[in-house]
């Protein structure tokens, strides 16, 4: 699915955000990448939608370039580290946002709104503002939004950085859930090791500027996973072990 | 603007009588002569006195307040949108912008007479040219001021730069174009009656700002003074309407003001 070889990306002013990561991601297969802040693991989400354009080594994304697969219907999903809805629009027509830019017809995008919607818990407040709802619900809407193409690659850059642990908790429940559901590949950046190992099948880890990858790690625990899973020994041993191996890499 | 709570009018009401009720005192104790200071009473008699005369001034000047305010809107919009799309023309146009801004109107009215004439138009112009620059600011500020997370979610979905301006960056300045609208409203009263002032005569009906001019020409100052006191409702008025338009469509729009 997505093929990275010897990626680098160097600022105007000559430092360097990214360089030499090379990784594989298979179709389907949902990795997280964690690393301190700045290390650039944002920037690789960019680089992966097509937003940034790289300096150095190559990226495919289905045999070609992350813009050139937009173009061609790949459809690629985003979802930010804040809900960036349009606070003018209910949550139905924020969700339809991306049909609507295809030129879905209305029928169609407003039933597909709303089978999202109700698949993220939303449907009491489909006809509410952004501002009307809460942190999590928000981010709800996001998901909502960014799975209504059906895209085959979901890129998550720490889109529950914000919120409290329980709801944070919660809601990686549910984009477990959602995956196995529908099966997308996933590439997540958080900082959380627990929210890595909780819903990856693999851990990418990044070191800090300039940005690649120093380690990898394996999660095999079945799905799905159960919320007790976080109290299991071997889960707490897996998680402890990324966090000295990011500890290592700062110092 | 929040609803005022109930019982808001009574201080300012209170305060109005005591203050009015004093000046009446003053005038008539100290003798003060009605051309150099009148009473509240003899304004209140000049305006019943004048009141066809002023309630047509008060209308003209409303026309040419509302025509330059509309003026401004839409060339304001314009300029903004230019602003907004095309970095060389702001670049270019910026500190043009800001001379409208900076140039005392009083300066380059009689230049606005010789062009384009005594009457409506000249006012209309004087008005348009004193309301224009919030509407360019606000306007260029809410079509740019954009979330680049807003941006990119735009740009990942492959929308065209048609969709961007209608989607996003229109709506995105609506609340700003509103914020801009209420003090251009504000700003065009003054600058009809200013506009009055040099380029109100040579129609037979006449506005505010000519009635200044002719009642302190002929120290009518209760007249001048009633005529005064219409200017300012006349500003209160629009600034108002315009208030409450704004809020009502903030209000569907789901946002606050910027």
């Amino acid at each position: 699915m997505i093929s990275i070889h010897e990626l680098g990306l160097r600022y105007p002013d000559g430092t360097a955000a990214i360089d030499g990561l090379s990784a594989q991601i298979r179709l389907q297969e949902f990795v997280s990448v964690v690393g301190p802040s700045g290390c650039g693991k944002s920037t690789l989400l960019k680089l992966l939608a097509g937003l940034l354009d790289s300096s150095t080594g190559t990226l495919h994304i289905a045999g070609s370039s992350p813009a050139a697969a937009r173009a061609a219907g790949h459809d690629i999903a985003y979802v930010f580290q804040s809900p960036t809805l349009l606070p003018w629009r209910s949550v139905t027509d924020n969700v339809a946002l991306p049909l609507e830019l295809r030129g879905v017809e209305a029928s169609v995008r407003q039933a597909r709104a709303a089978g999202l919607i109700r698949l993220v818990g939303l449907e009491d407040f489909a006809a509410a503002r952004p501002g009307q709802l809460s942190g999590g619900m928000q981010m709800r809407a996001s998901l909502a939004r960014a799975l209504v193409t059906q895209p085959a690659l979901i890129l998550l850059d720490e889109p529950f950085g914000a919120l409290d642990e329980i709801t944070r908790q919660y809601l990686n429940e549910e984009l477990m859930r959602l995956w196995l559901d529908q099966r997308w590949t996933a590439v997540l950046v958080t900082h959380n090791v627990y929210e890595a190992v909780f819903l990856s099948q693999r851990v990418l880890v990044m070191g800090p500027r300039p940005g690649t990858i120093i380690g990898e790690y394996r999660v095999d625990f079945p799905y799905p996973r159960a919320p007790a899973l976080r109290a299991d020994p071997r889960f707490g041993a897996l998680a402890a072990g990324i966090s000295a191996r990011l500890r290592e890499a700062m110092e | 603007m929040k609803p005022a709570p109930r019982g808001a009018a009574l201080p300012p009401l209170l305060f109005f009588l005591v203050f009015a009720a004093a000046w009446q005192l003053a005038v008539v104790l100290l003798d003060i002569p009605p051309f150099l200071l009148p009473g509240p009473l003899a304004i209140g008699a000049a305006a019943l006195e004048n009141g066809p005369a002023l309630l047509s001034a008060t209308a003209v000047t409303a026309a040419g307040a509302l025509a330059g305010f509309t003026l401004s809107q839409l060339a304001g919009l314009l300029v903004a949108f230019a602003f907004a799309e095309w970095e060389l023309v702001r670049r270019a146009g910026y500190p043009y912008a800001i001379f409208l801004q900076t140039v005392p109107i009083v300066a380059i009215a009689p230049l606005i007479i010789i062009w384009f004439g005594p009457g409506f138009p000249s006012v209309v112009v004087v008005s348009f040219i004193i309301s224009l620059f919030p509407v360019i600011t606000n306007g260029t500020a809410g079509l740019t001021r954009i979330d680049p997370e807003l941006r990119q979610l735009f740009a990942l979905n492959n929308a065209t730069r048609l969709q961007l301006l209608l989607k996003l960056k229109l709506p995105h300045a609506v609340p700003y174009l509103v914020a801009g609208a209420r003090i251009s409203s504000g700003l065009a009263v003054i600058g009809a009656i200013v506009g009055e002032f040099f380029a109100g005569f040579g129609s037979s009906r006449f506005g505010l700002g000519y009635l200044v001019v002719l009642t302190s020409g002929q120290l009518k100052t209760a007249y001048l003074f009633a005529a005064i006191l219409a200017s300012t409702f006349l500003g209160l008025a629009i600034f108002w309407m315009t208030g409450r338009a704004g809020d009502a469509l903030l209000a569907r729009w789901g946002v606050e003001e910027r």
